[in-house]
C-alpha cells in the first residue's frame, strides 16, 4: 500500500490578486462577518480597482460637464484631486479635511468613470487586467478567467462595485469586504462592455465544442485537456463577436455518480444560464423574439427517451440485489482502476488509482476542475454499498423523524435510480 | 460517551494548527478537530457511526497506521506511542476523518447536520450579485482523495465555485463527496431555494425578530420530519431567475445578447418538456 500522508491536495491557484485579502480572509469565517478594517493598508487595497486619471484629462472642463452639481466642495475637492496649494485661505470656509477627502474621491471616482472609457484609459484598465488585479471569475467552470470592475448604476450611491465575467458574462461581489465600501459608479454599467468589444481577443465567444468528440458540454470528464489537443487557432466568424476560446463546461450535478434527472423535484433546472451552442450557427436558431425557429427539428423528444434506454441497460440487476462481500467489491474496483475507469463514481476508492496532478496547477494550463466522469455507462449499482454507507440500517436511529426521513430518502431515491436519465439540453 | 473518555494528551507538533486554548486539552480529538481554524465546513461525526466498523469499510485500505489513526480520533491512542509517529498520525488521522466525514454527510443524521451548518450560512454565501446571499454547500468533484479540492455549490444558481479563502481552497473534495449537496435537496425539495428574491435563510435576514425566526426553524422542522414537497412544482422556476444583461451606453451588446436568447430559448424548451411530464403524470 502506497502511503498518501506525504501527497497534498492540488490546490488551485490563488485567484490572482488576491492573494492578500486571501490573508486577510483567514482572520475571519468566509461569508460572515464583514472584515475588520481601519488598517493603514487596507485603504489602499481598496483603490485597487482604479487607473490612474492623466491630469490632462481632469483639468480639460469638458471632461466634468455636470459633475460639479454632484460634487460638493467641488473646488476644495479638485484641489485635493490636483494636489494644488489651495487658493482660498479663508480657514473659516474650508471644511473638515475628512468631508473634503469624500467630495475628493467622490470628484475622482466620477472623472475615472467617464477617463475609463477613453482610449487611454481602456488602456490603463487592459494593462491592470492582464496583470489581475480584478482578480478572477469565482465559478469554478471559468477557470480563473479574469474579470473587470463593473457597476451597476452610473449615479452614484446606488450600489457597490461588482465584478464583471466576460466567459458567464455575470457579475460577482469582490472577494474582499473592503470593496464594499467602492461605488460602483466609479466603474459604471458600460465600461466592462466597451472593455471587451474594444479587446476582442480577451472576450470568449458564444459558442463553444468540447475537446473531444462525443462528449457534451455538461461536466467535463477533464478538463485539463481544454487547452490542448486544440493547435488550431480559434476563430469566431462574428468580427464584431469575442475571439478567445470559452470555457464552456456546465455543472451537473450527480448522487453516487448518477446524473440528478431534470424529472426529480431537485433536478437541474439552471443549466441553459451557463450552456453556450457549439456553433455560432446555432445561435441563428432563435429569433429575436426568443423562438426557435424551426421546432421540430431542434427538439426531438425520442431522442431523449434512446438516450434514457441505452442508460438503463448499463444496469447490472446482480449488482443491485446481490449483497456481495466488500472483499469482492474492492477486488472488482481495483480491476476496473487498472483497465482505467474510473469507478470513483462510486465514492469508493482503490489503492492504485494515479495521483493525478500532484502540483498546483497554473492558470493558463489546468486550473481546470474536472467532474467524475459524463457520459457512458454508469458504475454497476451497489445497494449494499449504499445501505452500509448511507447509514440505513446500520446507524439504527429510533427517533421517529429520521426513520421518517430515512423512508422519504429511500422512495426518492428509489425514484431517482428508476428513472436515472441523461439530461440533454 | 466522548466526554468521559477525556484525551490522554494532545498530539505534539499539532498544537500550532489549533486555536490554543486550554479547553482544548480536555476535549475529544474530533472537537479539537472541529474547533481547529480552516475546519468550519466539518460537521460532527457521531462517535456510533464512527465505531460501527461497517461504516468503515475499505478505509483501512486509503489510511496508513489505519488503526492508530482511528484510536486517536476516538481518543483511545495509546499514551506510550512515540512522539515521531504522533506527528505522522495526525495527518492520518485527519485523512481517515475526512473520508468517515464523506460518508457520514449522506446519512440521515449526518445530512441533518450539515443542514443546521447550512442555515447558518457556515460554507458562506453565493458570490454572483443575483443570487442574493444564497447560502452556500460544500462538494467534490470527485470522490477520490488528493485529487481535486472542495468547492461550493448554489442551490439558487446550480453552479459551483471556488471557496473565497485558501484554508478552505485547500481542503480535500473528497472528504464532502460528489453527491452530498444534491442528495440534501433531493431529501429535502422544500429546502430548494428559490430562484429570486432575497434568500430565506438566516443571515441574510439577520434583522429579522427573533420571532420570525422562530417559526421559520419550527416550519423548517415540521417539513423536515414530514420529508415535504410532495406537491411542489420546480417545473417553472427557472422563469423567477434573474440574470445580468450587459449594456453598453443603455444598449445591449449584439452577441451577448444573441447567446442570452438561445440561453433562454433552451430554458423554455426544458419548461415546456417538465410540464409535459407534469401533465402526463396528473393524467396517469
Ligand atoms: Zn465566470
Ligand atoms: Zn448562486
Amino acid at each position: 500500500m502506497a502511503p498518501k500522508s506525504s501527497q497534498s491536495v492540488p490546490i488551485d491557484p490563488p485567484r490572482a490578486g488576491q492573494q492578500e485579502e486571501q490573508e486577510a480572509e483567514l482572520a475571519a469565517v468566509e461569508g460572515d462577518e464583514p472584515m475588520e478594517e481601519g488598517d493603514e493598508q487596507e485603504e489602499g487595497y481598496r483603490h485597487e480597482y482604479f487607473c490612474e486619471v492623466s491630469e490632462d484629462f481632469i483639468e480639460d472642463d469638458f471632461n466634468l460637464t455636470g459633475l460639479n452639481t454632484m460634487v460638493p466642495f467641488w473646488k476644495e475637492a479638485m484641489e485635493m484631486v490636483l494636489d494644488v496649494e489651495p487658493e482660498d485661505e479663508d480657514a473659516s470656509k474650508i471644511p473638515d479635511v475628512s468631508i473634503v477627502e469624500s467630495s475628493a474621491e467622490m470628484l475622482y471616482g466620477l472623472v475615472h468613470q467617464r477617463y475609463i472609457l477613453t482610449r487611454a484609459g481602456l488602456q490603463a484598465m487592459a494593462e491592470k487586467y492582464e496583470n489581475g488585479v480584478f482578480g478572477s471569475c469565482p465559478r469554478v467552470y471559468c477557470v480563473t478567467c479574469n474579470v473587470v470592475p463593473c457597476g451597476r448604476s452610473d449615479m452614484p450611491g446606488v450600489d457597490t462595485v461588482k465584478l464583471f465575467c466576460p466567459n458567464c458574462n455575470d457579475i460577482y461581489v469582490p472577494p474582499s469586504s473592503r470593496f464594499q465600501g467602492v461605488d460602483g459608479a466609479f466603474f459604471g454599467t458600460t465600461f466592462a462592455h466597451l472593455f471587451f468589444q474594444t479587446y476582442r481577443e480577451l472576450a470568449p465567444a458564444p459558442f463553444w465544442k468540447a475537446p473531444s468528440t462525443g462528449e457534451s458540454p455538461l461536466s467535463p470528464r477533464n478538463v485539463t485537456g481544454s487547452g490542448s489537443n486544440r493547435s488550431s487557432p480559434f476563430t469566431n466568424p462574428n468580427p464584431y463577436g469575442g475571439q478567445k476560446r470559452a470555457n464552456g463546461y456546465v455543472y451537473v450535478p450527480r448522487i453516487y455518480g448518477f446524473k440528478v434527472s431534470e424529472r426529480a423535484k431537485s433536478g437541474p433546472r439552471m443549466q441553459w444560464l451557463r450552456l453556450r451552442p457549439e456553433s455560432p450557427e446555432e445561435l441563428d436558431m432563435v429569433d429575436s423574439r426568443g423562438r426557435w425557429i424551426d421546432e421540430d427539428d431542434e427538439y426531438d423528444s425520442e431522442d431523449e427517451e434512446e438516450e434514457e434506454d441505452r442508460q438503463m441497460e448499463d444496469f447490472d440487476p446482480d449488482t443491485v440485489d446481490g449483497e456481495e462481500d466488500d472483499e469482492e467489491e474492492e477486488e472488482e474496483e481495483e480491476e476496473a482502476g487498472v483497465q482505467g475507469q474510473p469507478s470513483h463514481r462510486h465514492g469508493r476508492r482503490h489503492n492504485n488509482f494515479p495521483v493525478k496532478d500532484p502540483t498546483p496547477s497554473s492558470p493558463a494550463s489546468s486550473a481546470a476542475p474536472r467532474t467524475p466522469q459524463d457520459r457512458g455507462s454508469p458504475p454497476p449499482f451497489n445497494l449494499s454499498y449504499y445501505q452500509g454507507f448511507a447509514g440505513f440500517g446500520s446507524l439504527g436511529a429510533k427517533d421517529g423523524k429520521v426513520t421518517a426521513v430515512r423512508q422519504n430518502l429511500s422512495s426518492a431515491q428509489t425514484e431517482l435510480w428508476s428513472r436515472a436519465t441523461i439530461t440533454e439540453v | 460517551m466522548l466526554t468521559s473518555r477525556i484525551t490522554k494528551s494532545r498530539m505534539s507538533g499539532v498544537e500550532d494548527l489549533s486555536t490554543g486554548s486550554d479547553s482544548d486539552y480536555s476535549s475529544s480529538w474530533i472537537s479539537w478537530f472541529l474547533s481547529s481554524k480552516g475546519n468550519e465546513y466539518f460537521c460532527e461525526v457521531e462517535e456510533d457511526f464512527i465505531l460501527d466498523r461497517f461504516n468503515l469499510t475499505g478505509l483501512n485500505n486509503e489510511v496508513a497506521n489505519y488503526s492508530q489513526a482511528l484510536d486517536l480520533i476516538t481518543d483511545q491512542l495509546d499514551d506510550d506511542i512515540q512522539d515521531e509517529l504522533r506527528g505522522s498520525l495526525d495527518v492520518q488521522a485527519r485523512l481517515l476523518y475526512g473520508l468517515i466525514h464523506a460518508r457520514w454527510i449522506v446519512t440521515a443524521r449526518g445530512l441533518q447536520k450539515m443542514l443546521e451548518k447550512y442555515k447558518r450560512a457556515d460554507f458562506g454565501r453565493c458570490p454572483r450579485v443575483l443570487c442574493q446571499q444564497q447560502p452556500l454547500l460544500p462538494v467534490g468533484l470527485t470522490d477520490i482523495p488528493y485529487e481535486k479540492s472542495v468547492k461550493l455549490y448554489c442551490g439558487r444558481c446550480e453552479d459551483l465555485y471556488s471557496p473565497k479563502s485558501s484554508r478552505h481552497g485547500s481542503i480535500d473534495g473528497a472528504y464532502f463527496g460528489t453527491t452530498f449537496p444534491h442528495l440534501l435537496f433531493l431529501v429535502y425539495p422544500t429546502l430548494i431555494p428559490p430562484k429570486s428574491g432575497p434568500s430565506d435563510i438566516a443571515g441574510s435576514s439577520r434583522d429579522a425578530t427573533g420571532d420570525g425566526r422562530n417559526r421559520r426553524r419550527a416550519r423548517d422542522e415540521q417539513e423536515i420530519a414530514e420529508g415535504g414537497g410532495e406537491n411542489i412544482s420546480t417545473a417553472t422556476v427557472a422563469l423567477k431567475a434573474d440574470r445580468y444583461r450587459p449594456k453598453i451606453y443603455g444598449f445591449q451588446v449584439h452577441e451577448i445578447a444573441k447567446l442570452q436568447r438561445w440561453q433562454e430559448a433552451v430554458r423554455d424548451r426544458q419548461i415546456s418538456r417538465l410540464e409535459l411530464l407534469e401533465s402526463e403524470a396528473t393524467r396517469n
